[in-house]
């Protein structure tokens, strides 16, 4: 943890509230996003036991598995899910704009820009913690490789139409959701944990409500009293007032409401099977429908109040101004989301299980790269982040007390102008370091000279961004008097280099894919202790 | 008959072994594994030389560019008629200048104008943006353990064969972003370029060279049990082939008697009373500005096998070691303000690879109320022990080994993944117990 956030939680501890841990939003939030509340059946993953799902507040959908062991109604579940997911992500998927792309011609191998569509806005998936992401990516996996009956007759137990298109959705959902700064899906306690330092560990902070308790507690509540309340306070019944935020539930409510619940379901269930005449089954389908209409009230009694939970983060978000490069991020998200679409149109498979070495490289790659970019990005848009780094020593604002003009040498001397900074920051600079600033949203980088009065002052030479001429252009050099910030880190990333296709994996890395080569997972060995 | 041993014999027998499977064996690969100071890069130039003389096109691939200048310098040193190839970035000052005054060196960012040369040599990240119709002959590939595997998969297809050489016990390549999706996986991209490689082709051949030249007889036997239990290494020098004397006597203050226990046994431990501390620990800074300070003030001299006469012991044969780089630069600040600036300070990370007489390492667990996988990393402890020829002075807090104790390590155990041996909580119990009987404690 940084000495900033520490200080920030040390200060939500003496205050009772959680303090801003940034001064805009950093990520990129939706009209329309689009909230999920899962939930699932304890002791056996990947089985739902019920959401809400929408994009309407006061109108969530209500999806709810009565038998969560019984995979006929967990598809009836997943194919309703798909109803409600897939069209709303098919209404970003045909408002396009043009952009355009750079690709390497096939016949020239050169790079040329290539005219694409682009969809002008992406769908945005919120659920209520980092579990939720969790189970989003098993979902996915789980219904990713099934086959419909449309797709393979022979298939001994088709899923529902739109279910294995779901799974490659949510699968995709998913894997953006690894990228930093990525918002396609995001957690909320995730989100309001970066704008948000609380008087509690990051642990804690995964229970939304205790979060929530923090950021905005009732008046005359302090955040620490409102959040052990969010996380203890049970009712007349036993049974938490603000439920887990799920997927997982609490055991009271397992035990002593849903377990008896679907209990009688089973039994109206088992009875209506055996009705002898219709007059029989009619009343005991009344029956199973009451029992039925129960568990919904159940599922929909402790997933509410974690839905208007979600709002209530995502109105305090919306509340703060939006960070200047979340969009360039949000943009990314565009272009990922519109692959994505290209991809199924094309009928291409579902994603693999495993990513072989190139795309896996790749990803790395990737990831490393955007991190790196959010850094440097949260910082230039937030003067609270900025001080961050300038506490850890990664840059350092003051201002400009002289500025002498000064030439490389060479045939054609360029200017390199001295200038002194008069800062109360302590930079973690060496002979030589580069450092940047912002210049109409360009890094202008410097080197470092030397210091003086004891590290008051910092002397720089500007190296570039001043023009092609002699005399540097009007407003590339700071003037004294200026306030200026500095960073040691680098504002914008460079590509990394091309790897190789995956046709063409190096020996190294078990030659291509499909090879013989490539290593085989083998079984682990027969012991003695193997008795089945 | 007692077998007598003879370090160089031995470490004479083992490169041979090497050079044989590199340049006459058949397998695409052949690794091998160098302890701390074992003449890795004495190892990687005579492999060098003996290709170009073989008539085999090499490329050379380094982490980092000190590391591609010093080969080159190196090269040059052995044998000043080979043109050599030093592929660079377009970056200004790419290079060393004193490649400059190398005559046969020839200088580039393009692969395209380094063609037809010998050796040509880079780091990893210039080579990922190499391409070639043709590969080359051959390759070495030097600190490949620190290599990660997905830079190895950018550049493998540049060459047919390859010497991998690098040290299996120093910091291990690391991402920035959680990389637990692979894990497992044979091709993890996070993973060290050696792991991907083995895991793929296991049967290549093997070394490993024997024998330290840097560490001395007093630092090798800890340095091998606590970081290579399994594949030990003898020190190249005895007992009494190396001494550091001082011509000012004592005064008798915690700097002073800890500096003379690491000079007459090589290592020193410099105990702090036990404290919880920000990062920056001011008294332990202080105290590692201190001992430095007095080391260079007391006329410090190093006899060593390198020559009859002790060499006085300067600042550039000093180095601090840190965990972080913020309490590297708190050093630095303290050392300026005790007048001291041509001692080297700086995290493991960037000391890997380098050589001094005597280095002061502030301990990663000093001051700290938790040990977690970063400071507790082996490869971490193992760089800051092994960067001495002499001496190794630890200024640390009172109290790590029940920190410890109360932090056995947690981390998640990942199927398919190699567990590495010695984990770091056990390697940092071995060298705190081997510090323990050469413990000074001081109250600043």
């Amino acid at each position: 943890m940084s000495l900033i956030s520490t200080l920030a939680r040390l200060e939500a501890v003496r205050t009772g509230r959680a303090q801003p841990a940034a001064t805009v939003r950093h990520r990129h939030l939706s009209e329309h996003p689009l909230v999920l509340v899962p939930l699932t059946t304890a002791g056996e993953a990947g089985a739902p036991l019920g959401a809400l799902v929408g994009t309407d507040r006061d109108a969530p959908r209500l999806l709810v598995v009565p038998q969560p062991r019984d995979r006929d109604l967990r598809f009836a579940f997943l194919a309703e899910l798909a109803d409600v997911v897939l069209p709303y992500i098919d209404t970003y998927a045909d408002d396009v704009e043009a952009a355009e792309r750079n690709e390497t011609d096939p016949e020239t191998g050169k790079r040329v820009k290539v005219e694409v569509e682009l969809c002008a806005d992406a769908p945005q998936l919120i659920v209520p913690s980092r579990a939720g992401i969790e189970l989003v990516r098993l979902l996915g996996r789980s219904m990713r490789f099934r086959r419909t009956a449309e797709q393979d007759p022979e298939t001994p137990h088709p899923a529902p139409p739109r279910v294995p298109l779901l799974g490659r959705w949510l699968t995709h959902f998913g894997e953006r959701a690894r990228v930093p700064g990525s918002a396609l899906l995001l957690a909320l306690t995730e989100v309001l944990g970066r704008h948000w330092a609380t008087g509690q560990s990051s642990l804690e902070d995964q229970h939304l409500a205790a979060l929530l308790a923090w950021i905005d507690p009732p008046d005359g509540v302090s955040g620490a009293e409102a959040a052990l309340a969010a996380e203890l306070r049970r009712d007349a019944r036993g049974q938490l007032v603000c439920p887990p935020a799920g997927p997982a539930t609490d055991p009271a409510f397992d035990n002593k409401l849903l377990a008896p619940a679907i209990e009688r379901y089973d039994r109206a269930r088992t009875a209506l099977a055996a009705a002898e005449d219709g007059l029989e089954a009619d009343d005991r389908l009344g029956e199973l429908t009451a029992a039925e209409r129960e568990i919904r009230a159940l599922v929909e009694s402790v997933t509410r109040p974690t839905w208007d939970a979600v709002w209530h983060g995502i109105d305090l978000l919306r509340a703060l101004p939006e960070g200047a490069h979340a969009v360039d991020r949000w943009t990314r998200d565009r272009w990922s989301f519109t692959g994505h679409r290209d991809r199924i149109v094309a009928g291409e498979p579902p994603q693999p299980r495993r990513d072989d070495a190139v795309t896996a490289a790749n990803k790395l790659a990737t990831r490393e790269r955007e991190q790196a970019r959010l850094d440097a990005q949260e910082a230039l848009d937030d003067p609270l982040v900025m001080a961050g780094r300038r506490l850890a020593g990664e840059a350092f604002a003051g201002e400009v007390t002289d500025v002498v003009m000064a030439y490389s040498e060479g045939k054609s001397p360029r200017p390199r102008p001295l200038v002194t900074v008069r800062t109360d920051d302590r930079p973690h600079l060496g002979e030589r370091v580069k450092v940047f600033r912002s210049l109409a949203g360009k890094p202008q980088s410097a080197e470092f000279v030397g210091h003086e009065e004891e590290g008051a002052l910092i002397v720089l030479r500007v190296v570039d961004k001043m023009g092609r001429g002699k005399e540097p252009e009007t407003g590339s050099v700071p003037e004294k008097g200026d306030r200026i910030c500095f960073t040691l880190f680098e504002h914008e990333q460079r590509g990394g280099a091309k790897l190789p296709d995956q046709e063409e994996t190096p020996w190294t890395h078990g030659g291509p894919p499909g090879e013989e080569t490539a290593v085989q997972e083998s079984a682990d060995p027969v012991t003695e202790e193997d008795v089945l | 008959m007692t077998a007598v041993f003879d370090p160089g014999a031995e470490a004479g027998r083992a490169t041979d072994a090497i050079l044989r499977d590199t340049l006459h064996g058949t397998a695409r690969g052949v690794v091998v594994d160098s302890p701390p100071g074992a003449g890795k890069s004495t190892l990687v130039v005579r492999a060098a030389l003996e290709l170009a003389d073989a008539g085999r096109p090499l490329m050379v691939v380094a982490q980092t560019n000190a590391q591609v200048d010093d080969l080159v310098v190196r090269l040059a040193e052995k044998n000043g008629e080979l043109p050599v190839g030093r592929l660079h970035s377009s970056d200004a000052d790419p290079y060393d200048k004193a490649l400059d005054d190398l005559p046969n060196v020839r200088k580039s960012a393009k692969a395209g104008e380094l063609a037809g040369l010998p050796v040509v040599i880079s780091t990893a990240a210039k080579w990922a943006h190499v391409k070639v119709d043709e590969p080359w002959r051959h390759a070495i590939v030097d600190e490949a353990y620190q290599m990660r595997s997905d830079s190895l998969l950018a550049v493998a297809g540049l060459f047919e064969r390859a010497l991998f050489v690098g040290d299996p016990g120093q910091l291990d390549p690391f991402a920035i972003v959680g990389a637990e999706q692979w894990a497992g996986l044979s091709y993890d991209p996070s993973s060290s370029a050696v792991t991907t490689l083995l895991a793929h082709n296991p049967e290549l051949p093997q070394h490993r060279l024997p024998v330290s030249w840097r560490l001395p007889a007093s630092a090798a036997p800890l340095v091998s049990d606590a970081f290579y239990p399994y594949t030990r290494f003898r020190s190249g020098t005895d007992h009494g082939d190396r001494r550091l004397n001082f011509g000012v006597p004592s005064d008798g203050s915690g700097p002073d008697r800890v500096i003379d226990e690491a000079a007459e046994s090589g290592w020193g431990l410099l105990e702090l009373p036990a404290r919880h501390t920000p990062r920056t620990d001011p008294e332990a800074v202080r105290a590692v500005a201190t001992v430095v300070r007095r080391l260079l003030d007391r006329g410090g001299a190093a006899t060593s096998e390198r020559s009859p006469d002790p060499t006085p012991l300067t600042a550039d044969r000093i180095a601090v070691g840190t965990a972080h780089r913020d309490q590297a630069a708190a050093i630095r600040a303290a050392l300026a303000e005790l007048g001291v600036t041509d001692v080297t300070v700086d995290t493991a990370n960037r000391l890997q690879g380098r050589e001094f007489d005597v280095t002061v390492v502030l301990h990663p667990l000093s001051g700290r109320p938790d040990a977690t996988a970063f400071h507790l990393e082996t490869g971490r402890l193992c760089v800051l022990a092994s960067r001495h020829r002499h001496a190794c002075i630890v200024v640390c807090r009172a109290g790590v080994t029940d920190l410890l104790d109360d932090h056995p390590s947690t981390e998640p155990v990942q199927l398919g993944v190699t567990v590495k041996f010695p984990d770091g909580w056990e390697a940092n119990h071995a060298v705190l117990a081997h510090l323990a009987e050469h413990r000074v404690s001081w109250r600043p």
